[in-house]
C-alpha cells in the first residue's frame, strides 16, 4: 500500500526539481499545476470527465492484470470502440430515435471485445504473446480510424477537415450542465467500479483468474482453465475500453478525428497499477492521473511549459512506482568481494 | 581433548516465536551426532547458526576450544565446517568438475581438479565421473558431487541435512559406509534427521530438540525408537490400526497401456503403465524421485491430459482427456507434492485456499464466493488437522510445510473422494502429524475410497499400503502384496536395469547406489 503513495511523493519532488531546472519557481508551477486547475467548477467538470474514462479502462484492464493477462492495447480498442459507437450513430436511419445511444454503447462495448478478442483468440489458441498483438493491434486500430475519418466517414460538410459529420442529439450523452462538459457517463463508470469490485473480490470467477494469476501450477492442480482466465481478462478491458471510446464519441467529442484520445488507454495501465489492480484504489490513481493530464495542460496554456510535460510525469510516476515496489520487496545488500 | 564443536547456550528467536532457546551441546572429532527432531523443532535454525548462516542471539560457540567471532559461511569454511544441503545447489547444464569448481576456492585448474574429484570419490567408495552433466546424474549421484565438493576442502565437521530422503535403501547404506569412513578418519558429523531408524544405525550420540530446546541427549545405539521418538514428540506415538483391506469388485483408477513422451528434455518417458487401484484398498507407488512420477501424477491427476481417453478410466469412465476439475466431479481428490504454489496459493489465506478445490461443497452460491461457508469450511480442517495457524485468515506461504500439508491433506479428504491420489503425504510433516495423516488415509480407504500414494519413503508404505508398485524409467512394475515382498526387493526393482528397451548409462549408474 505504501507503494504507490511514495511513488506520487518522489514524482513531486523529482517534477519540482525538473521545473526548476526550467527556471521557474517550483512551488508555483507545483500549483499551477496541481491545485489551480481545481479551483473552478469547470475544473472540476474537467477533472471527472477526464478521470471517468481513465477509471473505466483501468477496472476493465486490472480484470485482466490480475490472471497475469498483459493487454497493453486498451488504446486500440477504445479506438475500435469509438469507431463502431459513431458508426452506429452516423449511419443508424432515424437519428432521433431514444434507442440510438443504447445501440452506440453495445455497439462501443462489442467492438471493443472482438478487437480484443483478436489477442485472446491468439493467445488461447497458439500461445502467442498477448502484449505485442494488443499493442500492435493498436496501431491498426489508429490508421484504419485515420482512413476512415480522411476517407469514407469524412463529414462532406466539414471543409475537408479530416473529420466525420457531428453526431445528433439523441446520440449524445446530455450534460449536467451545458456550462460544463461533464455528463452522465460518468455513471457507467460508477457501475464498472462496482461491477469490477465484485467480480475480483466476491465472483467464483474472479477468484479463478486470481488464481491463475498468483499461482498458475495451482489453477492448473484446480482445472482452471488458462483459456478461460485469458479471454476473460481480454475481453473485460476489450468492453471497458470500448465503452470508453463510445463515452468519448458520444460525451465531449461529438465526431470522429484522427485524434480521439490523449492516451486514455496507455495511461489506464498506469492507473490499474497505481491503485494496486484493486477497484478503489484505481479510483485514486484515475483522479491522480487525470490531474496529470489537466495541469499538464493549465501550465501548457499560462506558463509555456511544453505539452511533453504530461507524459513525463507519468513516466516519472510509473517509473516510481515500479522502483518502490522493487525496494519494499527486495533490499539491497553490498556483498565483500571474497564472499 | 577439546571438543570439535561446542554450543554453549545458545539462543535465537524470531518475531514471535523463539526458534532456539537455550541449546548447548558438544561433538567430539570423529564422532557421528544426531541432532533429532520433528519439523519446526528448530534444527534448521542451529545448523544455519553453526555454519554461520543466521547469528545468535546469545550464546557461544566454540571450535576446537577455541571462540568463534564474526561468525559467516566464509570462516566457518576457513574453519572446515562444510554442510551438505537437503536441496542440492548444482548448475545442471555443466560437469561436475565445473560445478566444484565454483564452490571451492582455489586456482581454476580443471583438470586438476577432476583428478582430484576421481581420486577422492573412489577412495570414500562413491565414484563419480568428474566430467559428467550434472543433468544427467541421479539424485544419489548429485549428493555425492555435494559431499565431494565438501570432501575436496579437508572437511572437520561435516553437516548433513536430512541426507536419504531421496535415496534409495542400497544407496543409503553406501552413504552410510562413506559416512562412518570419513569419521574413523577424525571428521565429526553432524547428522540432522527425523529417521529415528537411521539414526540408531549410524550415529553414536544425539541431541533431541522439542520447541526450540533440548529435550534429551541419547545413544541412539543403545535406546528404544520408542524412548527417542517419546523425546521428539512429547509422548507417545499413536498406535496405528490398519484393519484388513475388503477391495472392491471393480476398479476405481484404472490405467491401461498408458505410454507419454516427457515434458521436456529433463523429463522421464512413461512406457505402456498398467495398473488398478480398487475401492478399499491403498496402493503405494515406490520409487527413486525423477523415474517418472511427476509425469504420471500430472495424468492421473488431470493437470496433463492424454489423447487417449480410454488409457485412465475413473470408476469405469474414461478420463485420460478430462481435466482436473472435471476429474473431481468424477470423485478424484489429490495432494500433490509441491504444496506452495500448486496444491495451495502462496499469497491467499486458507480460507481462499479451501475454495480452490472445495468449491463444489457449497463454497459458491450463485457464482459468488461464500466467504462464511469457506471461513468455516477452513476452520473445520484447522481443527480437525490440529492445523497451526491464526485461523481462516492465516496467509498460506506464513505457515510451515508441515501445517500446509496438513490443510492439504484435510481439505482433500474433507472432500470424501472415491479416489484419493497423494503424493509424499508426510513429507516434511512432524513424527506425530505423520502418524495422524497416515491413519487418516487409511481410514479413508476402509470407508471404501481407492487410494494412490506415491511416496520415497518405503517405510511409510510398507506401514499403510495393501499392495505396492514400484516404478523406474518409466515403466511400473507389476503390483506386489506388501505382506509378500520386502524392502530389498522393492529396492532392487526401484534400480532394476531394462534390458526389454535396451540398457543406457543412467540405469547401470543407478545400481551403483
Amino acid at each position: 500500500m505504501a507503494a504507490p503513495v511514495i511513488a506520487t511523493g518522489l514524482t513531486l519532488l523529482v517534477g519540482s526539481l525538473l521545473f526548476a531546472v526550467l527556471g521557474y519557481d517550483p512551488l508555483a508551477t507545483l500549483q499551477a499545476f496541481f491545485i489551480a486547475p481545481l479551483n473552478s467548477l469547470n475544473g472540476l467538470s474537467e477533472w471527472l470527465l477526464k478521470a471517468s474514462p481513465l477509471i473505466l479502462i483501468a477496472c476493465g484492464l486490472a480484470v485482466g492484470f490480475r490472471a497475469n493477462v498483459w493487454n497493453i492495447g486498451a488504446e486500440g480498442q477504445l479506438i475500435i470502440g469509438a469507431i463502431a459507437a459513431c458508426g452506429v450513430g452516423l449511419f443508424y436511419p432515424d437519428p432521433d430515435s431514444i434507442l440510438l445511444l443504447p445501440l452506440m454503447f453495445f455497439a462501443g462495448a462489442i467492438a471493443g471485445m472482438a478487437w480484443a478478442a483478436i489477442p485472446a483468440f491468439l493467445r488461447a489458441r497458439m500461445n502467442t504473446n498477448e502484449i505485442l498483438v494488443t499493442l500492435m493491434l493498436t496501431y491498426i486500430a489508429t490508421l484504419l480510424l485515420s482512413w476512415l475519418v480522411h476517407g469514407p466517414w469524412r463529414d462532406p460538410a466539414g471543409f475537408n477537415y479530416p473529420q466525420t459529420a457531428l453526431l445528433s442529439a439523441a446520440a449524445m450523452f446530455e450534460p449536467f450542465d451545458y456550462a460544463y462538459r461533464l455528463n452522465a457517463s460518468v455513471f457507467i463508470t460508477v457501475v464498472a467500479v462496482f461491477l469490477m469490485w465484485l467480480f475480483t473480490d466476491r465472483s467464483f470467477l474472479g477468484y479463478k483468474m486470481s488464481v491463475s494469476g498468483a499461482a498458475p501450477l495451482a489453477a492448473r492442480y484446480a482445472g482452471f482453465r488458462e483459456s478461460a482466465a485469458v479471454w476473460t481478462g481480454l475481453l473485460a478491458g476489450g468492453a471497458a475500453a470500448g465503452i470508453a471510446g463510445m463515452a468519448e464519441v458520444s460525451g465531449p467529442l461529438g465526431q470522429l478525428s484522427p485524434q480521439i484520445s490523449p492516451g486514455y488507454g496507455f495511461a489506464a495501465i498506469i492507473v490499474a497499477f497505481i491503485g494496486r489492480l484493486n477497484a478503489f484504489g484505481i479510483v485514486l490513481g484515475g483522479l491522480l492521473m487525470s490531474l496529470l493530464f489537466l495541469g499538464g495542460e493549465a501550465v501548457q496554456m499560462n506558463l509555456g511549459l511544453s505539452a511533453a510535460l504530461t507524459r513525463i510525469f507519468q513516466g516519472i510516476l510509473l517509473f516510481f512506482l515500479l522502483a518502490a515496489d522493487f525496494f519494499i520487496f527486495y533490499r539491497l545488500r553490498r556483498i565483500p568481494e571474497h564472499a | 581433548m577439546p571438543p570439535r564443536l561446542e554450543l554453549r547456550n545458545i539462543t535465537k528467536s524470531y518475531p514471535g516465536i523463539i526458534a532456539n532457546d537455550d541449546i548447548s551441546m558438544s561433538i567430539m572429532p570423529g564422532e557421528i551426532h544426531a541432532v533429532l527432531g520433528e519439523n519446526g523443532a528448530g534444527k534448521s535454525t542451529l545448523m544455519k547458526i553453526i555454519y554461520g548462516a543466521a547469528q545468535a542471539d546469545s550464546g557461544e560457540i566454540f571450535c576446537d576450544g577455541k571462540p568463534v567471532a564474526a561468525h559467516t559461511p566464509a570462516t566457518s569454511r576457513a574453519l572446515g565446517i562444510e554442510m551438505v544441503y537437503q536441496h542440492f545447489a548444482l548448475f545442471e547444464s555443466v560437469t561436475v568438475v565445473e560445478n566444484i569448481a565454483l564452490a571451492v576456492s582455489s586456482t581454476f585448474d580443471l583438470d586438476a581438479l577432476a583428478r582430484q574429484i576421481t581420486e577422492l570419490s573412489n577412495r570414500y567408495g562413491m565414484p563419480i565421473d568428474p566430467h559428467r552433466r550434472v543433468h544427467d546424474l541421479s539424485v544419489g549421484e548429485r549428493q555425492r558431487v555435494e559431499i565431494v565438493r565438501c570432501l575436496l576442502q579437508a572437511p572437520k565437521l561435516l553437516i548433513l541435512d536430512e541426507p536419504t530422503s531421496v535415496l534409495t535403501p542400497q544407496a543409503v547404506v553406501k552413504l552410510f559406509e562413506t559416512l562412518r569412513q570419513l569419521a574413523s578418519e577424525g571428521c565429526s558429523i553432524v547428522y540432522i534427521s527425523h529417521k529415528l531408524d537411521e539414526v540408531q544405525e549410524l550415529c553414536d550420540t544425539a541431541t533431541v530438540l522439542r520447541n526450540g530446546k533440548v529435550t534429551g541427549t541419547a545413544r541412539p545405539k543403545e535406546s528404544t525408537s520408542a524412548q527417542l521418538a517419546r523425546m521428539m514428540v512429547g509422548a507417545e506415538l499413536p498406535e496405528m490400526h490398519v484393519s484388513p483391506s475388503v477391495p472392491s469388485d471393480k476398479p476405481v483408477l484404472e490405467v491401461r497401456g498408458l505410454t507419454a513422451p516427457a515434458r521436456d528434455q529433463y523429463g522421464v518417458e512413461l512406457k505402456n503403465v498398467s495398473f488398478e487401484v480398487r475401492g478399499g484398498e491403498i496402493v503405494g507407488l515406490a520409487g527413486v524421485s525423477g523415474n517418472g512420477q511427476a509425469e504420471l501424477i500430472s495424468l492421473l491427476s488431470g493437470e496433463r491430459t492424454h489423447p487417449n481417453a480410454l488409457a485412465i478410466q475413473i470408476d469405469g469412465k474414461a478420463a485420460a482427456h478430462l481435466n482436473a476439475s472435471e476429474r473431481r466431479k468424477l470423485g478424484m481428490a489429490f495432494v500433490p507434492e509441491e504444496r506452495l504454489g500448486r496444491g495451495a496459493v502462496p499469497p491467499h489465506a486458507l480460507w481462499q485456499n479451501a475454495v480452490l478445490t472445495a468449491h463444489r461443497a457449497g463454497l459458491v452460491r450463485n457464482g459468488l464466493v461464500d466467504r462464511k461457508q469457506a471461513s468455516s469450511f477452513a476452520a473445520g480442517i484447522i481443527e480437525r488437522f490440529k492445523v497451526k495457524a491464526n485461523g481462516p485468515q492465516s496467509i498460506a506461504q506464513s505457515l510451515s510445510g508441515g501445517n500446509l500439508q496438513k490443510f492439504i491433506v484435510g481439505r482433500e479428504i474433507a472432500l470424501e473422494p472415491k479416489l484419493f491420489l497423494v503424493a509424499q503425504p508426510t513429507w516434511g510433516v512432524d513424527v506425530g502429524a505423520a502418524a495422524f495423516i497416515r491413519q487418516t488415509i487409511v481410514d479413508l480407504s476402509r470407508s471404501g475410497a481407492a487410494v494412490l500414494v506415491i511416496s520415497e519413503e518405503l517405510d511409510e508404505l510398507f506401514e499403510i499400503c495393501d499392495r505396492l508398485l514400484v516404478i523406474c524409467q518409466g515403466q511400473v512394475s507389476p503390483p506386489l502384496i506388501r505382506t509378500k515382498t520386502n524392502r530389498e526387493e522393492i529396492g532392487l526393482l526401484m534400480t532394476r536395469v531394462d534390458r526389454g528397451n535396451g540398457s543406457n548409462g543412467r540405469a547401470e549408474v543407478a545400481i551403483q547406489d
